[in-house]
């Protein structure tokens, strides 16, 4: 194996083994597997209240007409709850509640004009679903009875309580609609978490991996047996690499998760997840863009990394660095909101901000395709340029020892690794 | 194969590291590197491995410059140790010799021959930060030969030793250069230079003021050491014509003369004046020239 090779596979496994991956990487595929049965976790714990139970509710009505009409409707609501009739008094079917023989009381009228009078009575006030379940079966009824009234046939009904149908559209040729656009946000506000996230840890694990070297003095050897230039790709290969099988993994995790999970997945976020066309796209745009904002900062952090001599003043020389990345961040969380805001259109291109800025325009807009190629490419090019300065600052870098934790040992770095001739 | 250092100058900014440097050292020999602290000579073994490039002159291996392409070739302990404080022995040495162009099974088996030289076999599986700093002295020392390079670099490298550790250590020096190796090292400790090198240099701020072979420097150095041991208080000699330097011991004094002749003055002026129990005349100490040629002194 060559010594590219031999860095790049030592840096991955040393990491993959390490007890910090195994630990991160499990705790957050159990988050990724509770948040995906969410709804089954949740019902383990109301379970006791009587979820899978029957709600017994008797219903008091001196007509008889509506409570037989609640008996058959209430069955297209919300079948858990059951309905008894019965003719005592209120104030005996009260003390029968109290006493826990039935779960609520429903008292019903029928004025004159027709309008039916219910009174609800429970023990608790959380119960407010079968109340809400119960209104809506009575306002059905109310309904029948008017129609009935009226001589209304059903499809005259129908007619009378047909939804409008409000379609939203954009003049803006292939814009997306609304309902596209609160779909796609979903999924790219997922996504730039992420990709902030990994940015901001693998990054930072590239640094400490050359301050650590260099704080052990290990560096010395390392620099005299293989160039810096192959060491810092080598390492940022590695660790990107390792940031990709954490990221696999947990993908995969909550693919699988949500295919076995007993939860429905129908409308809410879980639109996001359907992979149509739309999805697909930016998810590889996802992918790409992680992939160029996690090389940009890896290069600049590993040259950073190369100047501090203890790794306690790593953190301060990377500051502007995780600031860079918290604006780009801050400025695509704007751009969720207002994908065309001009400042938003404007940092899509700048190097720095790109990989999370004009992500979010990918994925909010549909923008011809030479924008972002624009930004991959400008941020291709910044990578290189920082990727050959690096190994220049580097070389200077690892060999310089004291109290350096500021920019001007940049310079000292580059007089040390000058080529003299 | 042998390494020319020609006229070679490093600058930092306005500051000469070194100046002016040419040196030959022939293929097989062991020499040694000697200066004050901050003299130049890690920045000499850093433009010797390539690491800076030197301002001028050059700087030749067998007639090639050395660099990446040769870095199997040679071998390095720096001044300041270090190892992956986390990483198991046998792990990283391997590693460490795979970098170097060693083969991995290659590798273990001259870990274990060398652990087993140091009378530490049992450190292979341990961690680098369970060892005491002696013990990572050896392991590092094992990293810098293992690949068995034809020059071996070493900077300090008794420093920090007990002096059976010393012992081991000059031992297995000497014998990775009976085996065909060129070693430059560099020391404090003049005695083990002495010991160990046939031909030395001393830079003195980056310039070399001293550099030959032991034996002709300290000929042509010609002040000799004159020990009296005597009850008597010899301290008058220090204004006696051609005593350079005089030191005072428990059992007598030593005096540093100009050459062996004056030894003959001294003898004759002291004879009869009370009881001498030594009268030797001896050779320059290295670190007698040392502190001398580079005006600083050692332990």
């Amino acid at each position: 194996m060559n010594r590219f090779g031999l860095i790049l596979s030592k840096t991955y496994m040393q990491k993959v083994k390490s007890k910090s991956f195994l630990i991160t990487t499990i705790l957050f595929a159990l988050a990724i597997v509770v948040g995906t049965n969410f709804q089954s976790i949740a019902g383990l714990f109301d379970s006791k209240d009587g979820s899978e139970e029957t709600w017994e509710v008797v219903v008091q009505d001196d007509s008889g007409t509506v409570a037989a009409a609640l008996e058959q409707q209430i069955v297209f609501v919300n079948d858990q709850i059951a309905i008894t009739r019965s003719e005592e008094s209120i104030s005996e079917l009260e003390s029968q509640v109290e006493q826990g023989e039935y779960d609520a009381l429903l008292s019903v009228t029928i004025q004159d004009s027709g309008k039916i009078m219910a009174d609800y009575f429970s023990d608790s006030l959380t119960s407010d679903r079968y109340s809400s379940d119960l209104q809506v079966a009575m306002q059905t009824i109310q309904s029948n009875f008017a129609a009935s009234e009226l001589n209304l046939s059903a499809d005259e009904l129908a007619t009378l309580n047909m939804p409008v149908s409000f379609n939203h559209r954009s003049f803006t040729d292939g814009a997306k609609s609304a309902e596209e656009l609160d779909e796609a946000r979903g999924l790219v506000y997922i996504l730039i978490f992420v990709i902030y996230m990994s940015v901001l840890i693998y990054s930072m694990m590239i640094a400490t991996e050359v301050a650590t070297e260099k704080s052990s003095r290990v560096m010395e050897i390392l620099v005299s047996s293989v160039p810096p230039i192959q060491q810092i790709f080598a390492k940022i290969l590695g660790v990107g690499l390792l940031g990709l099988t954490q990221l696999a993994l947990w993908a995969a995790v909550g693919f699988v998760s949500i295919q076995l999970s007993s939860d429905s997945f129908e409308g809410g976020i879980y639109t996001l997840f359907d992979f149509s066309g739309n999805s697909l796209g930016t998810i590889v745009y996802g992918i790409i863009f992680f992939l160029l904002g996690y090389f940009l900062y890896a290069a600049l952090a590993a040259l950073l990394g190369s100047l501090v001599s203890r790794t306690e003043d790593l953190q301060q020389m990377l500051m502007p660095v995780n600031l860079l990345i918290v604006a780009g961040a801050m400025l695509s969380f704007f751009g969720l909101a207002n994908p065309e805001a001009s400042m938003i259109t404007i940092t899509s291109y700048i190097p720095f901000f790109s990989p999370l800025v004009m992500f979010t325009r990918v994925g909010m807009l549909n923008l011809p395709l030479w924008e972002p190629m624009l930004a991959i490419g400008l941020t291709l090019l910044t990578i290189f340029v920082i990727g050959w300065f690096g190994a220049k600052v580097y070389r200077g870098g690892v060999l310089m020892y004291g109290n350096s934790s500021s920019f001007k040992d940049l310079k000292k770095a580059l007089i040390l690794s000058k080529k003299e001739r | 194969m042998t390494l020319h250092i020609d006229h070679v100058t490093k600058k930092f900014g306005t500051h000469t590291a070194v100046n002016q440097l040419s040196l030959t050292i022939p293929e097989q020999s062991m020499f040694g590197f000697l200066g004050a602290n901050g003299a130049g000579k890690t920045t000499t073994f850093r433009m010797m491995l390539g690491l800076i490039d030197a301002s001028a002159g050059t700087i030749t291996w067998n007639g090639k410059s050395i660099g990446y392409h040769n870095s199997s070739q040679v071998g390095y302990l720096p001044e300041e140790r270090g190892l992956y404080p986390k990483m198991k022995v046998k792990e990283q040495i391997v590693y460490l010799a795979r970098l170097r162009g060693m083969d991995r099974k290659k590798a273990e088996t001259e870990l274990v021959y060398w652990l087993n030289r140091f009378n530490v076999p049992e450190y292979e599986n341990k961690r680098v930060e369970e060892l005491s700093k002696g013990n990572q002295q050896k392991i590092q020392f094992i990293a810098a030969i293992l690949h068995k390079p034809e020059l071996i670099i070493l900077d300090e490298p008794f420093s920090g030793l007990d002096p059976v550790n010393v012992e081991l250590l000059k031992e297995a020096v000497r014998d990775i250069q009976r085996q065909g190796a060129t070693i430059i090292f560099s020391s404090h400790r003049m005695e083990h230079v002495e010991e160990l090198c046939e031909s030395l240099c001393i830079i003195h701020k980056g310039s070399p003021v001293l550099h030959g072979k032991l034996t002709e420097i300290k000929r042509s150095f010609g002040k000799k050491n004159l020990l009296i041991d005597s009850d008597m208080d010899l301290r008058y000699l220090s204004s006696f014509q051609g005593v350079v330097k005089i030191k005072e011991r428990i059992e007598g004094i030593t005096l540093q003369i100009e050459n062996e002749e004056i030894s003959q003055s001294i003898l004759s002026d002291i004879q009869g004046k009370g009881f001498i129990r030594r009268f030797s005349l001896e050779e320059p100490s290295l670190n007698d020239i040392f502190i001398e040629k580079a005006g600083a002194s050692f332990e």
